[in-house]
């Protein structure tokens, strides 16, 4: 397990902890574990923007599909865009979370290089975007709810990602989702990169686990353009505010899905359990509304975005 | 005059402010003449040689667009409150400040509504002079309304795209509004009311990514740069050249992405006949 750089007293603890559990001397262990615990509380009740990134994109933090693995049985793939591709940054899947028929639709960044290189980092190409909305329409013909999982840096910047229409495609998507008549709940897991990750996060509920970010661009592309310095991350993370917890203030997100203290990754289950039982309870919410009534709150839900003065 | 002076008129890059015009001569990016402003101005802000497009303010565009007099400006009044209280190397504020000193704005949008040869239509014009024509909060709200116009009066829209696209300094709010102007055109789309969307040099990213394509009849400009990434990301990311004529509203047509190039002295017509065809009872 990966530690970053703010967690490095915590690998010295765990490790110090580690021996002495070796070395079955309990009242050392005892005293580890109580400094351990008071070590996390206090690192994490007092995470920078910053940190908050790193967690985000820790290289251990559950993908989309661990979190499909742990929350969906009886479930198949479905593949393709029917035009062109199968784009293998988007997944999807129909299956049951517990007794709720569902269908996933979800960016997956991949892990270890090969997987990374497969899945092209998470970031979608237009036939991605394509297949997410052919699929979504799937689910809306057989009234089916749908729970989009978001995590990627962004849409794949390349030339044949616009000879093909990235804009077109993730345009397309905001449109078309607006009008599902099914209930659909999109969740941050990760990394919500500007328009390639609000492509499937147009829904009923948009939520984020508590160490996801969600922005109009990336910190690095942020200072980069508006700093003129690439070694301006961390300012520019402040300054977006792009953590749950900020976006929730804003009330840009409808909810917060509680994660461990210590990260989403440092016990996945329990991360899988949260985002399950907020799913399921917000769905159950959601079928009770009429279908009009669903689409006119989610209409309202995006046309109140937005902070202006009119003098 | 001192030759740097002199010098530096020659070979002004981007339009000189119009208040200059009649002294200032201006290089075309493209095939190199020195025209007077006077007489690129009076073709429209195009090259008199080569017809290359210049860029236009949005007061000059409902110009070439509106029939005269016939524009009526609305939400005006709408202002940007900075949300985020964002502070890059200047603050959000000051580039307000610097915007609205340039422009005369607090907004890269201009909303209103005019006849265009005689079709009364909603019409919404993005000026890329402010901060870049990026979008926020008080343009997408600007869209919203003029959207809800064009609904309540059974009009068109048309919406004339400048923008690098989203505005960084209100982030996630500014991102939003690319769901918000969606949003509101598939409420335009299910009255089967006609919207045209025009984009000009530049329409990228977020502006791109949304209403932008969203138009029932996409026109571009000749030689407009249109695209969702820019050039430089994409070059950093892939590690190769770009093709020649790479994102300009030619290569667009090419791969089917839009419907059509037209040329600035043939927009209105273009436009006109467009409303009339799709929102006038058939024969």
């Amino acid at each position: 397990m990966l530690y970053l750089d703010f967690e490095k007293k915590i690998e010295e603890i765990q490790k110090e902890l580690e021996v002495a559990k070796i070395k079955n001397d309990e009242a050392a262990v005892a005293l580890y574990q109580k400094e351990l615990d008071s070590e996390i509380k206090k690192t994490y009740s007092n995470l920078t923007p910053y940190q908050k990134l790193q967690l985000a994109r820790h290289q251990d933090r559950p993908h989309a599909i661990d979190y499909i693995d742990m929350i969906m049985t009886n479930k198949y793939e479905i593949h393709g865009d029917r035009h062109f591709a199968d784009d293998k940054a988007i997944i999807a899947f129909m299956g049951y979370i517990d007794d709720q028929k569902t269908i996933v639709i979800a960016e997956e960044k991949g892990r270890g290089t090969k997987d990374k290189i497969y899945r092209n980092f998470g970031m979608p190409n237009p036939e991605g975007y394509r297949k997410a909305l052919r699929i979504a329409l799937l689910a809306e013909k057989f009234d089916i709810p749908v729970l989009f999982l978001i995590d990627t840096p962004g849409a794949f910047p390349g030339i044949g990602a616009e000879e093909r229409g990235q804009s077109e495609a993730i345009a397309k998507n905001l449109f078309e989702l607006a009008n599902l008549k099914v209930p659909t709940v999109s969740i941050v897991i990760g990394e919500g990169g500007s328009g390639g990750a609000l492509a499937i996060g147009v829904a009923d509920k948009i939520a984020m686990m508590k160490y996801s970010v969600f922005s109009v661009i990336s910190p690095e592309g942020c200072a980069a353009i508006l700093w003129g310095d690439n070694t301006k991350i961390q300012t520019a993370t402040k300054a977006l505010k792009i953590s749950a917890e900020d976006l929730k203030e804003e009330e840009l997100i409808d909810d917060i899905i509680d994660e461990p203290l210590e990260g989403a990754h440092r016990n996945p289950q329990e991360a899988a359990n949260n985002l399950k039982e907020y799913y399921l309870k917000t769905i159950s919410q959601l079928k009770q509304l009429p279908k009009d009534e669903l689409i006119q709150k989610r209409y309202e839900k995006y046309l109140n975005y937005g902070k202006y003065k009119e003098e | 005059m001192g030759l740097k002076e002199l010098f530096n008129k020659l070979t002004h890059k981007t339009q000189p402010s119009k208040d200059q015009a009649p002294t200032h001569w201006i290089k075309c990016p493209s095939c190199g003449a020195l025209s007077f402003y006077k007489e690129v101005l009076k073709e429209n802000n195009t090259c008199p040689k080569c017809g290359y497009h210049f860029r236009m303010s949005a007061e000059d565009r409902i110009k070439l667009l509106a029939d005269e007099g016939s524009f009526e400006e609305y939400d005006k009044n709408l202002e940007p409150v900075d949300p985020l209280h964002f502070v890059d190397k200047k603050s959000y504020q000051k580039r307000i400040q610097e915007g609205y000193k340039k422009t005369g704005r607090k907004s890269s949008a201009i909303s209103g509504e005019c006849k265009i040869n005689g079709v009364l239509t909603q019409l919404v014009v993005f000026d890329f002079a402010f901060m870049g024509g990026s979008l926020s909060s008080v343009e997408g709200e600007k869209i919203v309304r003029a959207v809800n116009r064009a609904l309540n009066k059974k009009t068109g829209l048309v919406i004339v795209s400048a923008s690098g696209g989203a505005r960084m300094q209100e982030s996630t709010f500014s991102l939003m509004q690319m769901a918000k102007t969606s949003v509101a055109l598939s409420s335009l789309a299910q009255a089967k009311l006609p919207y045209i969307s025009v984009l000009t040099d530049p329409t990228m990213g977020g502006v791109s990514a949304s209403f932008a394509f969203l138009g029932d009849f996409i026109i571009a400009e000749p030689g407009a740069m249109i695209g969702f990434a820019g050039a430089r990301v994409i070059k950093q990311t892939i590690k190769e050249e770009l093709p020649e004529g790479f994102q300009r509203a030619e290569f667009l047509l090419e791969h089917g992405l839009i419907d059509m190039i037209v040329k600035r002295d043939e927009l209105k017509t273009t436009i006109s006949d467009i409303l009339l065809f799709t929102n006038t009872p058939s024969k």
